[in-house]
Formats: C-alpha cells, structure tokens, sequence
C-alpha cells in the first residue's frame, strides 16, 4: 500500500557549482587588488568600441586594465580589443549564449593577477542568458545603444534589474534617429529604481571623462 | 536559450544528492523558480525533457514551485510585492523597490521518491 510520495528537501541553487567557482574568483580579485566589471548587452550595440576606448584610456593614464571578450564563433573581438595594447582573452563560446565562471577562470589562466588593477568581461552579445550567471565581477554593466529603442529594458527586466550600472551608448546618433531620452531614462528606472545611468559616445568620447572618473571612484578599495 | 545548461546543472545537483539514496528511483524534482531568476519555465521544460534521457532521472517529472518577488519596502517598513517586472514599485506605496528579498531564485527544493 503507497503512503504516498517520500519527499526528500534539497534547498540547494541550481547554478551553486558555478556560483562556487564566482565566489572563488571574486576572492582572488580582491586579494589581487583588482577592479572587475562585466559588461552586458544586445548583439550590435556597442560593447567592443566601449571597451576599445576604455582600455585605450585606462592605458594612457598608467593604469593596468586587462580584458576577457566572449564570443559564438570569432576573435574578431578580441583582436579589436588588443590595439588598446592590453593583454586580452577570447572565449569562444561555441553555441552557448553566456559566459559561466569556470570560463573566466580557465581564460586566466596563465596570467599573473597581480600585474592588472582592471579586469573587463565581455559577454556575449545577448539581453537573457548571462543574468543567471555570476562572474565574480565586482560591477556589471548593461549597454543600452541608442538604435535599439528606448523600451528595451521592459522588455528585458531580469536583465537590467541584476546590473549596478546602465549606458545608453552611441549618444552621438540620439537625435538622427530621435532617440527619446528621458523615455530610456524612465523605462531603466522603472525596472531598476535608482541604478546609475551614463550616457556616452566611444566615437566622440562624450561621456568618456565621467566614466573613467566612475572607474577610479568605484575601484578604490 | 540557456535553458539546457541549466537542465543538466539541474540533473548535477540531483545526481549528487542520490548518492545518498544509491537504488532509489526518483519520481519528480521539485526546483523554486523565481520571476528574476532569468529562466523561462517552458524552455526549461523542453531541455529538461531532453536532458534527461539515458539518465538515471528520465523518468522524473519536473515540478515548478513559483517563488513571487518580495521586496523590502522602506518606507511601509515591510516586506511587499511590486506591481511588476516592469513596473519595480512596492505595490502599496509606490516607493521605488531597490531592496530584493526574493524572486531571484532557481533552486532544487526537494526530491520525490518512490516508496
């Protein structure tokens, strides 16, 4: 005779093996002094140029940034990414859409933390997957370009409620193709009340000061 | 569509918890999925199907436990719901929520057992 289902409690994350291996890592930077931001975004919408310029910057004044680029299928990113003349890694994710932590762990590999105080993550180009996934970052940010539209956030709550920071991109084609301001401003606000939002131009460069006066701020122990 | 590798993180944990019932078939697994947790039910649904095949698990069905969003509310001084994913305001006072209690979860809660 059944006295029903014998139910045995578990209580344990689904991703805690990769949730282990971000713990560790974010460990590892701290003890290494060094500053992490992952950046997250839609294909197109201008995270390789952000971080061309960023590591182009953090290189011109005496600072040691570092950079991992995920990718599908090509280096392309990474070998845009290395005429900033700082030391870069390609993932490449083969037809997986996020990076996990094991990743960045094994990129790493053979690079000796203590010669960077930066460390840049380049997810793969995608607003849904890499939510779920800690990367031991110390900052994620989410990139927002101007051509995508300014409702971009409701549709992809999940994303930007898990990021510290958001940049609205590519500012300096807002008005040709009357990008609302205030609308993308509202819409990030209403998904994540109170989170930061810049907005610059890694063509122009508008914006760039302040971002590099956020990373010096933030990365301060 | 992250939703194979979070099937097979599920097949993972459930594995090694087995170890402690070496024998025992498993009729269902329960997992707590919050609306933040970035995951979507019928996906998980669909790759859970397909990754359990040739396991010790291909017969256990997959059951969802819905965890709603619960927000701090500083002003009500009290935990509450938002009025949506799109919408990140406490549901009473509509001060914005910043403070998240739960809603991001993606849990194994429990396992079913044969008897």
């Amino acid at each position: 005779m059944s006295t029903g289902p014998r139910i045995v409690e578990v209580r344990k994350n689904v991703l805690k093996h990769n949730d282990e291996v971000a713990r560790a890592l974010r460990q590892r930077f701290e003890q290494a002094g060094i500053f992490v931001v992952s950046l997250v975004s839609s294909p197109g919408s201008g995270k390789t140029a952000f971080l061309e310029k960023t590591l182009t910057l953090l290189k011109q004044s005496g600072q040691n940034p570092a950079a991992i680029t995920g990718d599908l299928a090509t280096n392309n990113d990474a070998s845009r990414l290395a005429r900033s003349q700082a030391p870069v890694k390609q993932i490449t994710t083969g037809t997986l859409c996020h990076l996990e932590a094991a990743m960045v762990e094994k990129a790493m590999e053979g690079w000796n933390l203590a010669d960077f105080n930066f460390l840049f993550i380049e997810n793969v180009g995608n607003l849904v997957c890499p939510s779920s996934y800690d990367l031991g970052e110390a900052l994620r940010v989410v990139l927002l370009s101007v051509t995508e539209g300014e409702d971009k956030p409701l549709k992809y709550p999940t994303i930007f409620n898990s990021a510290d920071l958001a940049i609205v991109t590519k500012i300096d084609l807002a008005e040709a193709v009357e990008f609302d301001r205030a609308a993308a401003r509202a819409n990030i606000n209403s998904v994540r009340p109170g989170m930061p939002i810049l907005e610059l131009s890694s063509k122009t460069g508008a914006g760039m000061e302040y971002w590099m006066n956020l990373l010096a701020t933030r990365s301060k122990p | 569509m992250h939703e194979l590798s979070i099937a097979l993180s599920i097949l993972d944990v459930a594995e090694e918890e087995m170890e402690n019932h070496a024998g025992v078939r498993v009729d269902a697994i329960h997992v707590r999925l919050g609306p933040l947790s970035g995951v979507v039910k019928e996906a998980l649904v669909s790759a859970y199907e397909l990754a359990r095949e040739q396991t010790p698990f291909a017969g256990a069905r997959l059951v969802f436990e819905d965890v709603p969003i619960v927000i701090f509310c500083p002003k009500c001084q009290s935990e509450r719901s938002v009025h949506s994913l799109q919408d990140f305001r406490c549901a009473v006072c509509d001060s914005p929520a910043t403070d998240v209690l739960r809603g991001r979860e993606l849990e194994l809660a429990a396992l079913e057992l044969e008897e």
